[in-house]
């Protein structure tokens, strides 16, 4: 019913490159109108289940505004603290203060840009890296131990951190690129599992005397050296640090990586069509190895933003849930260097400015993971959301020419 | 049963695959469709097995008009298909595919398989198939396979067979018994609708003979008719050259395939131990059947294909175990058969595709940098220069025709200096008015002093291009003849014969073209 | 095309260059390697006790007692020997056999085991305890596994096992709070998974988004959902929401006394016994039914399946809800049987663990059954151990599951053949 110019049954690409198509290729209005949507269905989720709305929906028949009006508070008053936390608190005491939210999504964001970035190249190449949390981990661990047992002059020691923190991820998201190029292994499941093994050796190194913090009985290192922290971008009033700088650098390089470099030749052309790239001469077990590596580099600056610019101490939590976040800002960023930077600015001040919105109005902080989830599911449906708001509904699917046959077949 | 087509037309997009087929099965009786690759014929039978809708037409049982929202009713009907990929799973036993989508079950929907095995046991014996139920079917030769998907339909009741292009994947002993087969069941009362385009084949076992060019029926032949004039019905009448070709002045023979050898990766040979010699300002066409080792030749000369022995010379440098990208900077220019799949990043842009395989050498890069400008530049000169039909340089290449596609791809290959060109497919799926261009540019670069390979199924194209013609047949070289050599002698090499059997058989009888346009 | 068009067997030449695997010889010499090192080279000075029965059991068996060292390099010779059997035939160009696999996985356990146990400062533990443990870790895990081998035997990849389990928790915690019911709680529990799986099948097969963005997706969104509720209803009234009455275990009588297998097979709870049915049955229907065999055909190859009239994606869809509800059963694992309330991302990463196993045990039932027990092994084996205190960190041991998975992808440890189709949404013409 669809595929109506080929004759052809199968479609010999990969799916990876269908996803990849339809996540480019969408609109921006679908875009804002799936975060629209998420956000009305996380207000109806915040309505229900808030005392008073529960009180005056018992009288809803005899005074049903009471029950709307307490709905609506509810959640107005959750997304407004929320946009309180992450962007500007007008309640605040001094200006600097009033700003003082916006600096913390930019902190919170700066891991996120940086681990879906990694995850976003991977995508261009046609590879899903679940494993950015392994690799979090990972880069902050080999940051980490660089931080707090070398001794190295201010600006080198930092810098050595940096670049430790890049190989750590690098390698173990080599690990998967390896075994995909060699072995044909899938990388989800590769990851995935490199996932939960990063998890279990950190939780290992932090009992050996070589990370342990000397007294404690706790799996927790010793904190980095001042000469490896990030210096504070705003003074110490602000948390916002060095690391936020490092992610717009490192979404510049990715863009011109990707856009204005021959490896990013390559890796889109593995990524876009992975046969005409092998008759065009590009490796494509080469391609998917180069690919992982800086991936997984990417992640590891991740891991660095967090253990030298805000914890400071390496434990078992240091990557929190970014690495898993970081698929979702990827896919909302569409897989664009500059798209993942705007994605992760708002997954950032949705993180930031969920913890504003759990103290002053009780909401949990679990509401930001189900609207970045519902985000990223509409996305990967348009048809889903323009059906929803009922513009554009024809008859055909999702399948729209480009989304299957696509170039790539 | 009988079984009738009226005006079947089959559209996909503005691509018209069966025009107005008009087609007669009588019970009993083998009735073949005669045709090349891309005449219509497979399109045509899914229709009638209700995999397409047609677009116009109907098709009629008894007399009676029909229509057929899935393969489910086509079975229903009585209408059993052989498809030309065998629609068996491979790690099921012959009796679960035979069973499935028509399984006995014993109570709670637990398989009963005896039945089916006994079934199964039963047609084998009567038509000596010798298949075991309970083998699995990735284990069963090709042949035997194939009678796996003839039993499936004869379980079903099938009255109709349809089998597409049985023997495309089949030895020539396998061929043999399925001919024995088919005998049998005509003689059972099963209509057999047979695709094939070998003409031995045909002659064998045909009752009527219909045959198909580019969508339309184009005549019918009794199978008395001799083999020339069964494949110049096939094939066309000759058309009058459009091209005004200086003959070729060969100078040194620059490329040199000896003993070539290809092996796929499950052992078997798909090219066997081919030599031949290309000069500089020469071009061989290689014709032949499609999946007659073709494509596995040209990949080889590219690195593409892993399991290769014997030798391949370019100016004295072996090929043989260099990369991709070796043999490409080599100066082998390549346009493979399936531009979609191979050539072109449908994704990617105009400017791109124009350097996909040059993307790293100046002036397009310096270092890792790429110069997006001159990549550009260098894309608005070529559209212009090769005329394709784009709003920019920017467009992703899946917005263009297939002519337009191929443009890109002769275009890149074209443009630098090269020391051999090889082509499949030229001009596959290409408008009319683009083809013309395309051979132009071809002889362009063969009067530049390259010499050039194409691969090639239509005969038209090869009797246009070829100064000479390398005909293959089952991974083997029947032989190499000149241009000029008549399409009945191709048509037979193509069939198996070498050059000296077609060239005796064809001189004893005159070519006629009884279904042919004047 | 598919695979189905293999090539004549006459033509075939006398040397396979291609066709060479040396993948299972290398991970052989790997593990005789590590062997080699470790039990043997590695050995503790000591005998590893291995204690059968219980000292009330009615029947008493004799505590095995195994040497480290001599086990040790025992142990090592034997994989060793294997590995060099295997290195010979892929030299011949022969098949290994399969006895092989399982013999070097045998002796491999018992060697680590012996290993593991020998340099324990208290080197003796109890062989039933440790496997009656390893069974009750393995229950939400066997449950997740089936539903992948439900969905992915019909060709849709589900990544979600994890957010069904957690639904499960979830729903089997509420709805056993609310009724006082611990059925009903199981029931929900179910109706839970297939909530999660209609969603995944909506958008896989529906709107043809990539199944495994969506299941990665759903996993968090089931996160945030329970994790909202939890600390806003559940946390409000936990008398209420959050107090699900517990699922006891049920032993039949005498057969539960059988040394080590009478607790594992007749002393479980329902969810336990409704996990051995689970196994069972959709082994049974996988294999001997009409619908297995149309299940299988649609995730080998969903054109041969639609060319003789069967409905792929109706197929896809039902059995893909079909395994959300066999993993929010397992769900109800976690909050009626292990403990009796509901927290936040209780599951803990286990559905990746089923996914591991499904992996692990090749796509078939039984085979994810024993991989998902011998995860539920490994992991329980870092509590044993920490109690008569080893020196093996058990951190590697919890590890162990996630490593083999790795290398069962790799193709190291065996040959994992996925379902042909799995993975690509079917789209008719």
């Amino acid at each position: 019913m669809s595929g109506e110019n080929t004759p052809k049954t199968e479609t010999t690409t990969s799916t990876s490159n269908d996803v990849f198509r339809r996540i480019v290729s969408g609109s921006g209005m679908v875009s804002l109108l799936a975060v629209v949507l998420s956000m009305i269905l996380g207000g109806v989720l915040i309505a229900l289940t808030n005392d008073r709305v529960e009180e005056t929906a018992s009288y809803f028949f005899t005074r049903p505004t009471d029950m709307l009006g307490a709905a609506w508070d509810a959640a107005s008053s959750a997304y407004i603290a929320l946009f309180q936390g992450a962007v500007f608190n007008w309640d605040a005491k001094s200006t600097a203060q009033m700003f003082r939210p916006f600096t913390e999504t930019l902190t919170v964001a700066t891991p996120l840009i940086l681990a879906g970035l990694g995850v976003a190249l991977a995508f261009r190449a046609g590879l899903f890296n679940i494993g950015a949390q392994g690799q979090i981990i990972l880069g902050a661990t080999f940051a980490g131990w660089v931080g707090f047992t070398l001794d190295l002059p201010v600006g080198l020691h930092l810098l050595v951190a940096i670049v430790a923190g890049f190989i750590g991820g690098a390698l173990w998201a080599g690990i998967a690129g390896v075994l995909k190029a060699r072995t044909g292994a899938h990388e989800v499941i590769v990851t995935i599992m490199l996932n939960y093994i990063a998890i279990n050796l950190v939780a290992y190194l932090l009992f050996t005397p070589a990370f342990q913090n000397p007294g404690s009985a706790n799996p927790i290192s010793p904190p980095i050296k001042d000469s490896a922290v990030f210096p504070l971008l705003l003074g110490s009033g602000f948390r916002l640090h060095l690391g936020f700088l490092i992610a717009v650098a490192a979404t510049l390089a990715i863009w011109w990586l990707l856009n204005r470099s021959t490896i990013g030749f390559e890796l889109r052309a593995v990524g876009a069509n992975p046969n005409a790239a092998r008759t065009a001469g590009i490796s494509v077990s080469k391609g998917y190895i180069v690919v992982m590596l800086i991936a997984g580099g990417l992640a590891g600056l991740a891991g660095v933003a967090q253990i030298s610019g805000t914890e400071r101490v390496l434990t078992g939590g240091i990557a929190a849930s970014f690495g898993f976040d970081a698929i979702t800002v990827a896919l909302l960023g569409r897989s664009h260097p500059w798209g993942v930077f705007f994605a992760g600015l708002l997954f950032g001040a949705f993180r930031a400015g969920g913890v504003q919105m759990q103290t002053q109005t009780g909401t949990p902080i679990d509401i930001v993971l189900v609207v970045q989830s519902l985000i990223v599911l509409f996305i990967a449906a348009p048809p889903l959301v323009k059906a929803v708001f009922r513009i554009d509904v024809k008859k055909k699917r999702a399948t729209s020419p480009t989304a299957l046959t696509g170039g790539a077949a | 049963m009988k079984l009738e087509l009226q005006g079947i037309t089959k559209r996909f997009g503005s691509l018209v695959a069966n025009d107005h087929i008009d087609l007669v099965v009588e019970p009993g009786t083998v009735h073949c469709l005669l045709g090349e690759n891309g005449a219509g014929k497979s399109t045509l039978m899914n229709v009638l097995y209700g995999l397409y809708e047609p677009t116009e037409g109907s098709i009629l049982v008894d007399g009676k008009p029909v229509t057929f929202k899935g393969p489910g009713d086509a079975m229903a009907a009585g209408i059993g298909m052989v498809h030309q990929h065998f629609m068996l799973i491979p790690v099921f036993t012959v009796a679960e595919n035979v069973a499935l989508g028509d399984e006995a079950t014993k109570a709670g929907g637990v398989l009963d398989l005896k039945e089916t095995r006994r079934k199964i046991r039963e047609i084998s014996d009567r038509y000596h198939f010798d298949v075991d139920p309970d083998a699995l079917v990735e284990d069963l030769p090709v042949g035997v396979q194939q009678r796996v998907e003839i039993i499936k339909a004869l379980v079903r009741n099938a009255e109709v067979l349809i089998l597409d292009e049985p023997t495309a994947v089949l030895t020539p002993r396998e061929t043999d018994e399925l001919m024995d087969i088919m005998g049998q069941l005509k003689a059972g009362g099963t209509a057999i609708v047979f695709i094939s385009h070998k003409l031995r084949e045909v002659k064998a076992v045909s009752d009527v003979i219909t045959v198909i060019r580019r969508g339309k029926v184009v005549g019918t032949a009794e199978p008395s008719a001799s083999t020339t004039e069964l494949a110049s019905m096939m094939v066309g009448r000759q058309v009058s050259l459009s091209l005004n070709k200086a003959p070729a002045s060969p100078g040194n023979p620059t490329f040199d395939v000896e003993n070539l050898t290809v092996l796929s990766s499950t052992g078997q040979k798909t090219v066997d131990d081919v030599s031949f010699t290309i000069s500089e300002g020469e071009i061989l066409a290689v014709a032949g059947v499609q999946g007659n080792g073709q494509t596995e030749l040209t990949e080889a000369i590219l690195g593409l294909q892993h399991h290769v022995r014997g030798s391949i010379k370019l100016n004295g440098t072996e090929l043989v175990g260099k990369s991709v990208r070796d043999v490409i900077r080599q100066g082998v220019g390549f346009v493979p058969e399936d531009r979609k799949e191979d050539g072109l990043i449908g994704a990617f842009t105009i400017a791109e595709n124009l350097i996909l395989n040059w993307y790293d050498e100046p002036p397009f890069a310096k270092g890792p940098a790429m110069k997006p400008a001159v990549v550009r530049d260098n894309a608005e000169k070529k559209i212009a220069e090769y005329d394709v039909r784009t709003e920019s340089a920017m467009a992703t290449v899946s917005t263009l025709s297939g002519g337009n596609q191929q443009k890109v791809v002769l275009a890149r290959e074209l443009s630098r200096p090269l020391k051999l060109f090889i082509a499949s497919q030229p001009t596959r799926g290409v408008d009319v008015g683009s083809i013309e261009f395309l051979h132009k540019r071809i002889i362009a670069e063969r009067d530049g002093g390259t010499p050039v390979m194409i691969v090639s199924t239509e005969l038209d194209e090869v009797s246009e291009l070829a100064d000479r013609i390398a005909v293959m047949f089952h991974g083997r070289l029947m032989g190499i003849v000149p241009g000029n050599t008549n399409r009945e002698v191709l048509g037979l090499m193509m069939a198996g014969m070498t050059a000296d059997e077609a060239l005796d058989q064809s001189s004893g009888s005159t070519a006629t073209d009884p279904g042919g346009q004047p | 095309m598919s695979a189905a068009t293999v090539q004549p067997q006459q033509e075939t030449v006398a040397d396979h260059v291609g066709v060479k695997n040396w993948k299972a010889p290398v991970g052989f010499a790997i593990g005789a390697l590590v062997s080699l090192l470790m039990f043997a080279i590695g050995s503790p000075d000591q005998t590893a006790i291995f204690r059968i029965s219980a000292d009330d059991d009615r029947f008493r068996l004799q505590d095995v007692h195994l040497p480290a060292p001599t086990v040790g390099w025992v142990v090592t010779i034997v994989l060793a020997a294997i590995a060099v059997y295997a290195f010979l035939q892929v030299r011949k160009g022969s098949h290994i056999s399969r006895w092989a696999g399982i013999a070097f996985a045998l002796f491999f356990v018992t060697g680590f085991l012996t290993w593991v146990v020998g340099s324990a400062n208290t080197p003796s533990i109890s062989l039933a305890g440790l496997v009656a443990g390893s069974v009750t870790l393995a229950v939400p895990l066997i449950f997740g596994s089936m539903s992948g081998v439900l969905c992915e035997r019909s060709g849709v990849v589900n990544i979600a096992i994890e957010g069904q389990l957690l639904s499960g928790a979830f729903a089997a915690a509420v709805a056993g709070s609310i009724s006082g019911s611990a059925f009903v709680g199981l029931l929900a529990a179910a109706v839970a998974g297939m909530l999660v799986s209609v969603v995944l099948a909506a958008f896989s097969i529906q709107y043809l988004v990539n199944q495994i963005i969506v299941g990665v997706v759903l996993n968090v969104l089931v996160s945030g959902v329970t994790g909202f509720l939890a600390s806003t209803l559940l946390s409000r009234d936990p008398e209420l929401w959050n107090n699900p009455p517990r699922l006891p275990d049920i032993s039949i009588p005498l057969l539960s006394d059988i040394p080590i297998i009478g607790p594992i097979l007749f002393k479980q709870s329902v969810v336990g016994y409704l996990m051995y049915f689970a196994v069972i049955a959709i082994y049974v229907g996988l294999y001997y039914t009409k619908w297995g065999l149309r299940v299988r055909a649609v995730g080998e190859h969903p054109q041969a399946a639609d060319t003789v009239g069967i409905n792929v994606n109706r197929m896809r869809f039902w059995n893909v809800v079909a395994g959300g509800g066999v993993a929010g059963l397992g769900g109800a694992f976690f909050t009626l049987v292990a403990v009796s309330s509901f927290t936040p991302d209780m599951t803990a990463g286990q559905g990746y663990i089923a996914l591991a196993a499904l992996i692990f045990g090749r796509w078939n039932p039984i085979g994810a059954f024993f991989a998902a027990l011998l995860f539920g092994f490994a992991t329980n084996l870092q509590y044993v151990l920490s109690i008569v205190g080893t020196s093996v960190p058990s951190q590697f041991l919890a590890m162990l599951p996630y490593l083999v998975t790795i290398l069962a992808v790799a193709g190291l440890v065996g040959k994992s053949r996925a379902p042909a189709a799995g993975g690509v949404p079917y789209v008719k013409e």
